[in-house]
């Protein structure tokens, strides 16, 4: 397995507070990882470095060989690197379609963009995410899961070769979890490397193949899901036994 | 199609309206509302599609009559030209204001325009080659262009080409890929850039075409008025109404500032003439809270829901 993202070093302030502290992980391609800690451990912060939305102050972020930590987002977005946010940010004012359309003119058919062929595209996404029937609907008045859904969608409309699936569970019933953990698999399956961020322990141990648990900025434990549960610095930092 | 058609048949109006106007007040007002559709069509491109709203019209409008006015007092540059140069100059200090968004958002942004326009106000106090606080009086051309026999009529056509011109390049704007980006941005600025959205560079160009626009609708004034002074040209009716007018017509379709700069700007002008000048500050004052309150969505949301009865089209334009 290639190393598609390679973290080296990584740290950033905030003022006085270290958020991330010499962070280095590598990811492969096509792998499904995942990220724990306790809140506040710097697991946002990290992948926010990640896909640009804050600019890392030592240590360098490489995708697929290419040097990325000076990048504004939306390069990065363009290289392949898509994610959905913890609290969900969707375009309120647009309908569902028009959600996925924004990546689809902006990243994937960048300059030569027929609107007909978009709107089908987008409704494949959509369809492949469950969302089929809410197309038209205006993204402000989906509902939690659908809005979950809509942020994975919209990722996923910008072609990416990682995605970032920041908390996508949070506040979810049961059944809904699975039904998006459903989904990531399929998109994994489908050669997409996914790196997952949770707080729900049983999804996570069940989805990924390798976790990295951070606490307060720095890595604790990394291994296999089987293993990192055993460790007990996880255990006394986030897992609380 | 339809659009272009429209637009020539606006401006073919304009040009033979002296044939069968002769009313001279007729073209004195309507310089005034076409002069506000410009302004609204071009605040809507910031403020109404990238969501950032500037206090700063006054100064925008300011900048490009000043620049007119200084190029003819000093080569007597033709008409055509003063307003490219004050569209230059008002671009150019939108693409400042435009990279101030890197830093302010919200009512930062809208407190910095304010500023703006306070500091160039100071500054064209203190230059006198254009008159400095007293003003300069302005001698109009005493050749007259094509058919005309007055000039304020010629400015009359003039202004309504630029306003047509403004609301063709709202128009492409809005329905365009541009369109659907400045609308993301101002739904949520960092989801659209994690979609692949340049906002830096969308804001730059929405913040640069509005500032052109609006340094165009300042650069006939002085030749309007044959007077230019500071405090009218910085007034601060200019923000409000560029403000006030998009959001009574409606700020999601470009039609929206069309509609609220004739209607706001026509019944200004019927209080002027009717009951007094004070009074119709007043009446933009009453209509906006008016709207706020009752229509946020503006004529165009009225509109939609009484009359087309449906929710509001996401797809942003006919």
């Amino acid at each position: 397995m290639s190393t598609l993202l390679a973290i080296e070093g990584v740290s950033k302030h905030f003022g006085g507070f270290t958020a991330l502290d010499q962070v280095s992980i590598d990811v492969g391609g096509g792998e499904r990882f995942g990220l724990i800690g306790p809140n506040g451990s710097g697991k946002t912060t990290l992948i926010n470095c990640i896909s640009g939305s804050l600019l890392n102050d030592q240590g360098s972020i490489a995708f697929d060989g290419k040097e990325i930590s000076r990048l504004p987002a939306y390069k990065r977005t363009r290289l392949g690197i898509a994610r959905s946010f913890q609290i969900p940010r969707p375009f309120g004012s647009m309908s569902v379609l028009e959600n996925l359309i924004v990546p689809l003119e902006y990243v994937a058919h960048r300059g030569s963009l027929h609107l007909a062929d978009a709107r089908g595209e987008a409704m494949e996404i959509l369809k492949g995410m469950g969302l089929a029937d809410k197309a038209d609907t205006r993204s402000s008045s989906l509902s939690q899961v659908e809005l979950r859904k809509m942020e994975l969608a919209r990722a996923m409309a910008a072609r990416p070769r990682l995605l970032i699936s920041d908390e996508a569970m949070a506040g979810l019933s049961s059944n809904e979890v699975s039904e998006v953990l459903e989904i990531l698999f399929k998109l994994n399956a489908a050669g997409i490397t996914i790196i997952m961020i949770e707080h729900i322990m049983q999804a996570v141990m069940k989805f990924s193949q390798r976790i990295v648990c951070l606490d307060a900025g720095r890595i604790i434990c990394e291994g296999t899901p089987a293993a990192v549960v055993a460790n007990a610095d996880v255990q006394r930092a986030y897992l609380g036994a | 199609m339809r659009f272009l058609a429209g637009a020539l048949a606006l401006i073919g109006l304009a040009a033979a309206a002296p044939l069968f106007v002769r009313l001279e007040y007729f073209y004195f007002a309507g310089f005034v509302v076409l002069q506000f559709v410009v302004l609204a069509t071009a605040w809507n491109i910031l403020g109404g599609f990238a969501g950032y709203v500037n206090f700063g019209t006054g100064a925008f409008f300011a900048v490009g009559a000043y620049s007119a006015v200084a190029l003819y007092k000093a080569v007597a540059l033709p008409l055509g030209l003063q307003i490219l140069a004050g569209a230059t100059t008002a671009g150019l200090l939108g693409f400042g204001v435009g990279l101030l968004t890197l830093r302010l958002r919200g009512i930062f942004f809208s407190i910095a325009t304010i500023a703006i326009t306070i500091i160039l106000e100071t500054v064209v106090m203190n230059w006198t080659y254009v008159g400095g606080a007293k003003g300069l009086p302005i001698l109009r051309p005493t050749e007259m262009p094509l058919h005309f026999t007055n000039y304020t009529q010629w400015l009359f056509l003039v202004m309504t080409v630029i306003a047509v011109g403004a609301v063709a390049i709202a128009r492409y704007v809005q329905t365009g890929w541009i369109g659907r980006g400045l609308r993301a941005i101002r739904d949520n600025e960092g989801a659209a850039e994690c979609s692949g959205v340049p906002t830096l560079k969308l804001k730059l160009a929405a913040a640069t075409i509005s500032g052109a626009l609006m340094g165009a609708a300042g650069a006939p004034f002085a030749q309007y008025l044959s007077f230019i002074e500071p405090s009218s040209a910085f007034s601060l009716n200019y923000a409000v109404n560029a403000l006030a007018m998009p959001i009574i017509g409606g700020t999601a379709h470009w039609i929206g500032p069309v509609i609220g700069a004739i209607l706001l700007g026509s019944v200004q002008q019927i209080v002027i003439v009717t009951i007094s000048s004070e009074i119709n500050v007043l009446v933009v004052g009453v209509m906006l809270v008016v709207f706020v309150v009752g229509a946020p969505e503006g004529i165009l949301g009225l509109w939609r829901r009484y009359v087309l009865r449906r929710q509001l089209p996401t797809n942003g334009g006919p």
